[in-house]
């Protein structure tokens, strides 16, 4: 008897895939449908973008700091101080921004969505919910991912700008660079193509979180252990589905606006 | 005698489907590992309560939870109320399970929610919102449990017992023409079971309402056969005519995904069956 079955692991990996995407495309196609649930995703809203926005303000400010203290010793050997405005710009606005705000909220929120509907999957209050009639679909998942997709985009801009403030603040104290040319040249730097590519974003990486998240929940089994593992996993599978779909988006965004 | 609930031709079941039967089992057949029923065919008719008895691991609540659709068998038919679920699609069985109430093994209510907001769960689902008539409801419900003064509290600070008897305020709430029972006694002391019997007893015979209930203690079961509510003492009495009053109430048992013995009380106890012999002991 083989120890493990190499037919039945692809069988399980291939059954994951299809319970994930039917969920995922379920929870999108459950906003045109009935009942929707505003209150729940207010609710939700409130957790997601109001709770996490104090780690969006520090991750933002200190990424933005760090990227002119990092940035400007090179551009000084080349006299081009002046262009850390628009070099923490492009930065935050196009990537960093975004994908910070994704990671973090994906380590705040993922394993959260998780443990919550884990632990209401293994104490069958899922098939409670079911049996009473709800579809948790429309009454858990939705509400999250349209929470988060919303959520994320405001996110991501409060990061973008507390990031280049956070550049500013080096800038300004410690290089001694003039406040006017730094919001200028930031300012400047940005064209519609950065700004399209630093707001798509959010919005994708939003959906991958709050997914990901419910979908671990949803398919947590084996107690409280069971739970704990539904959460790294979701933890682990958001932050890397979202640098992996954050290098498509921008490669196919540069090929839209010609980069 | 007049109080005590009302013979079978006066008796008003709840059912409102056109079906004489409320869940009818064809040769139903489900697997995981390895095969748990294996071709189980059995009807439930309106105003009937089946209790279903056998070894842990027999499949007992997969029978509950195939009947409610959660679970979808292998092979086989099974028809609930009148409808024909095995091909259902998931969002038409919301639907039909707003008409049948389960009472979980773990009473599986709402952790977040109080007791009151998980009582009205099914209602608020339809306003949105709480209402008088809904509170009205829901205190009528939580005081056929004896559980009005909880409708504050959350099911963290209830007892065991207690977050039963709210199980079984919430899945009564809209009297629903079947209710699902799994386990309702399972890890209680002997008074608070008798009081959980006594509510399900007062259900059966109050409301008429047909019941699958999973029990591996003998003593509810046999308790359930054999006392009856009596609406002006408003308690369960044991039925005293020697066995002629029918209470609605039989037995099955499930052995290796087979069903071994469906009858009532008395044939039970009259089984040469050596395993029954043996489970009765």
């Amino acid at each position: 008897m083989p120890i493990f079955s190499p037919t039945e692991i692809a069988k399980e990996q291939v059954e994951a895939v299809q319970d994930y995407s039917l969920l995922a495309g379920r929870s999108l196609t459950n906003i045109f449908g009935h009942p929707r649930y505003f209150a729940d995703t207010l609710l939700q809203a409130d957790s997601i973008g109001v709770g996490s926005l104090p780690i969006v303000i520090l991750t933002g400010f200190f990424t933005g700091a760090v990227l002119a203290l990092q940035t400007s010793s090179t551009l000084q050997q080349f006299g081009s101080l002046s262009l850390t405005g628009k070099l923490v710009s492009l930065s935050m606005v196009r990537e960093l921004g975004p994908v910070l705000t994704g990671l973090m909220v994906a380590g705040r929120n993922s394993s959260g969505m998780a443990s919550e509907l884990g632990s209401m999957k293994v104490t069958e209050q899922i098939d409670a919910m079911r049996a009473m009639g709800v579809d948790p679909s429309k009454k858990l998942v939705t509400p999250r991912v349209v929470a988060s997709m919303v959520m994320l985009f405001f996110l991501s801009i409060i990061s973008n700008l507390v990031g280049l403030t956070g550049g500013f603040v080096i800038s300004y104290l410690l290089l001694g660079l003039d406040p006017n040319q730094y919001w200028t040249t930031a300012y400047q730097a940005l064209r519609f193509g950065d700004v399209f590519m630093g707001l798509c974003k959010p919005v994708f990486f939003g959906f991958i979180i709050s997914s990901i998240g419910c979908y671990y929940g949803l398919s947590a089994k084996g107690g409280t252990q069971g739970v704990g593992r539904a959460t790294t996993q979701a933890v682990v599978a958001a932050s890397v589905l979202i640098l992996v779909s954050d290098f498509f988006i921008t490669r196919l965004l540069m090929g839209i606006f010609q980069y | 005698m007049s109080s005590l609930a009302p013979p079978a031709e006066q008796r008003q079941p709840t059912a409102t489907s056109k079906a004489d039967t409320a869940i009818r089992f064809e040769n139903v057949e489900i697997a995981f590992e390895h095969p748990v029923l294996e071709g189980i065919s059995f009807r439930l008719p309106h105003g009937e309560t089946k209790i279903l008895m056998g070894e842990a691991g027999t499949g007992k609540t997969l029978v509950l939870k195939l009947a409610l659709g959660l679970l979808k068998p292998d092979a086989g038919r099974i028809t609930v109320l009148g409808e024909e679920i095995t091909q259902m699609r998931e969002e038409d069985l919301f639907a039909l399970r707003r008409k049948i109430g389960m009472v979980f093994q773990e009473s599986a209510l709402f952790d977040s929610l109080t007791v009151e907001e998980n009582v009205a769960y099914r209602l608020m689902e339809e306003t949105g919102r709480l209402t008088d008539e809904i509170h009205g409801r829901v205190l009528e419900a939580l005081r056929f449990v004896e559980l009005e003064h909880t409708v504050d509290l959350f099911p963290s600070e209830l007892s065991g017992g207690m977050r039963r008897r709210v199980a079984i305020a919430r899945a009564i709430i809209t009297q629903p023409e079947v209710i699902l029972y799994d386990s309702p006694t399972g890890g209680l002391d002997p008074v608070t079971s008798d009081t959980i019997i006594e509510l399900i007893v007062k259900q059966r015979d109050v409301y008429g309402t047909s019941s699958l209930l999973v029990t591996s203690r003998l003593q509810d079961a046999f308790t359930m056969a054999s006392h009856c509510f009596d609406q002006k003492q408003n308690k369960m009495v044991p039925v005293t005519d020697g066995g002629i009053r029918d209470l609605y109430t039989r037995f099955l048992m499930l052995r290796g995904g087979q069903i071994i013995f469906e009858g009532t009380a008395a044939d039970l106890l009259r089984s040469n069956d050596p395993y029954i012999r043996e489970y009765l002991s």
